[in-house]
């Protein structure tokens, strides 16, 4: 009788996680059903970060639409700007010089590392380890100088274009990317020593929110969440863009689709980025770092003010900007948490018509679901985690 | 192999689900009617010549000077063949579309945003909450007639102590430039805003030939 009395008692917690929690990596909300300790459903509330981008891109020129793209995920921008850059030269039907190709690789695996430390290490923090956090950071100023000394900006860079990147590298900038990449390596390899063989760190990671392969493609997880699982898809590989296909590279791959798998993919991904890092400075050839359509870069300070012509074309690249041939596009680029794309339609204007953008922590936080059913609540944080979640590209 | 591919989708997957199959740019496009959705994306996906294994995104996009004003854009991805493909419905205001929840778990949030950036209903078992925008926010911001300011605004009271809405209020008009070059392009046949002041007639003659 005092049993079934007891029975009637139970039932499930309701538990809000967030959105102001600092394990939710931004204004996650969660709704947390709890038998126990051990969740049965989450809801995922999102949008707490919802900017309207897509609106605001329509509203805007093909130029003044990069910024948009920094503030998305903010600790990867120059993949996204790629990603737009790639979309608006496919509909402008745009050559791209060699050298800034090799640049804007070159960048984008500077952004792959600093997302990835900033990844990583915040993950160790949230299971408990702090050190690496530390040390890695600092490592990740020094990057971000690198970022300031090419575009003035250490976050918001600004600095790819649609048919090449804003400015050439400073004098001197490229010996010392090699010079402090060279020894880059040292600090992954401090970050291992403290976590991969750590005790805790596995009894955390190990097993908890595991993907199957075919859950994988289901959910349409992209980037290390789908190479965690084993699948061996990178679209650096399988669909090149800019100079991705002169590269020697490897594309590092999970077995079980656990978040450790996922850690350690994403520590050889670093690895990997050190060796494109050095090959683009090694083999960055010389020449423009621009389009030479005049229509579509603006003209040197020089021949503005000698040049009549040029005055005028920098006079319309700035207010009215370049138009669009009409027609539509898909382009995507393999960023740091997965694949970024960018739908573009365009009427023919000098403003993008639709522009939408595919974000790849969408997708993965929608998997909250599944991945943490059956797990501790201590465990939905390591699942937070692993997804590598920005709310600047969830959110939009 | 992706010749194979295109010819398999062109010959067979598009007559029998009755859709219109174009290459722009050497990027697959499908159109297909709301009906036959369902049907055409569970051939693309389980064919073993397609295999389309991952719905990347679903997306809207709106163009109200159509008839059948809004778009629903499907982006697939084959891992096997290494190829993307785009499947387009094309709606009137008031249709609704199946959800293809079931044949891609991916597609529920996806189709959640579509449904909430442009009010396009999606019919079968589906979760239809609003995901981006505020709690009880009833319009559709993606939409063309909807304007960039919004119509509400947001701040904290601090006589109420709670947060307020209030109708947004601008300090300044909201700055829409006209960048239409008088100079450039075929001028005779331009219209450009103030043209009706100087050349009334002829404005009123071509639109009439216009309208005829």
């Amino acid at each position: 009788m005092t049993n079934n009395k007891a029975n009637k008692n139970i039932k499930n917690m309701t538990l809000n996680f967030g959105p102001q929690h600092p394990a939710a990596h931004g204004v996650l909300r969660l709704v947390l059903d709890l038998d126990g300790e051990v969740v049965e459903k989450a809801d995922a509330h999102i949008g707490l970060l919802h900017r309207g981008t897509e609106k605001l891109i329509e509203n805007k020129t093909y130029l003044q639409a990069i910024p948009y793209f920094d503030r998305l995920d903010y600790v990867s921008p120059m993949n996204q700007e790629h990603a737009f850059a790639l979309s608006v030269e496919k509909l402008l039907g745009t050559e791209v010089p060699e050298r800034a190709q090799y640049i804007r690789v070159l960048f984008s695996e500077i952004t792959r590392i600093l997302n990835h430390i900033l990844n990583l290490t915040t993950q160790a923090l949230d299971v408990g380890a702090m050190t690496p956090f530390l040390w890695l950071f600092e490592e990740r100023e020094k990057m971000m100088e690198f970022y300031e000394r090419v575009c003035g900006a250490r976050l918001h860079a600004n600095y790819f274009r649609p048919g090449g990147v804003a400015k050439d590298l400073p004098a001197g900038l490229l010996e010392d990317i090699y010079r402090y990449f060279s020894n880059f390596p040292k600090y992954i390899d401090d970050m291992e020593d403290m976590l991969t063989e750590n005790r805790i760190f596995k009894q955390r990671l190990v097993d908890v929110g595991v993907v199957s392969k075919a859950q994988a493609l289901d959910w349409g997880f992209t980037g290390p969440m789908l190479r965690g699982s084993g699948i061996a898809w990178d679209l650096r590989k399988s669909q090149p863009y800019d100079v991705y296909d002169k590269i020697n590279f490897d594309v590092p791959i999970g077995k079980n689709g656990d978040s450790y798998d996922r850690y350690l993919v994403r520590v050889e991904e670093m690895r990997e980025s050190v060796k494109i890092i050095k090959q683009c400075c090694e083999d960055l050839p010389d020449g423009p770092v621009q389009t030479l359509d005049k229509k579509i870069s603006p003209p040197s300070r020089q021949a503005m003010k000698n040049n009549m012509e040029s005055l005028i074309h920098h006079f319309k690249l700035y207010t009215e900007g370049y138009h669009v041939p009409a027609g539509e596009t898909y382009q995507a680029v393999e960023a740091p948490k997965g694949e970024f794309g960018v739908y573009l339609v365009a009427d023919g204007t000098n403003k993008p018509y639709r522009c939408y953008i595919r974000t790849p922590g969408f997708a993965h936080l929608q998997g909250i679901e599944f991945m943490t059913k059956g797990h501790m609540v201590a465990d939905v944080v390591t699942v937070i985690s692993t997804m590598d979640v920005v709310f600047g590209e969830i959110d939009r | 192999m992706e010749n194979v591919l295109v010819k398999h989708i062109q010959e067979n997957l598009a007559k029998q689900h009755k859709a219109e199959f174009f290459v722009i740019k050497d990027e697959l496009v499908l159109v297909v009617s709301p009906d036959n959705l369902h049907n055409l994306l569970r051939a693309l996906r389980d064919d073993t010549n397609c295999l389309f294994s991952m719905l990347i995104s679903v997306c809207g996009v709106d163009n109200p000077h159509l008839e059948k004003r809004f778009e629903v854009v499907y982006n697939l991805l084959s891992l096997k063949f290494n190829t993307r493909l785009r499947v387009k419905v094309k709606l009137a205001e008031k249709e609704g579309v199946p959800t293809v929840r079931d044949l891609y778990s991916a597609a529920g949030w996806f189709e959640r945003e579509t449904y909430d950036m442009y009010g396009i209903k999606f019919l079968g078992d589906v979760d239809m909450r609003r995901i981006l925008t505020d709690y009880g926010f009833k319009h559709y911001p993606l939409r063309k007639d909807f304007p960039l300011t919004g119509y509400e605004e947001v701040r904290y009271d601090i006589e109420k102590k709670e947060v307020v809405y209030e109708p947004v209020k601008l300090d300044q008009e909201y700055r829409n430039f006209d960048y239409l070059s008088p100079w450039e392009g075929d001028v005779a046949k331009q219209i450009l805003p103030g043209d009706e002041k100087a050349f009334v007639d002829e404005v009123k003659e071509e639109k009439a030939a216009n309208d005829k």
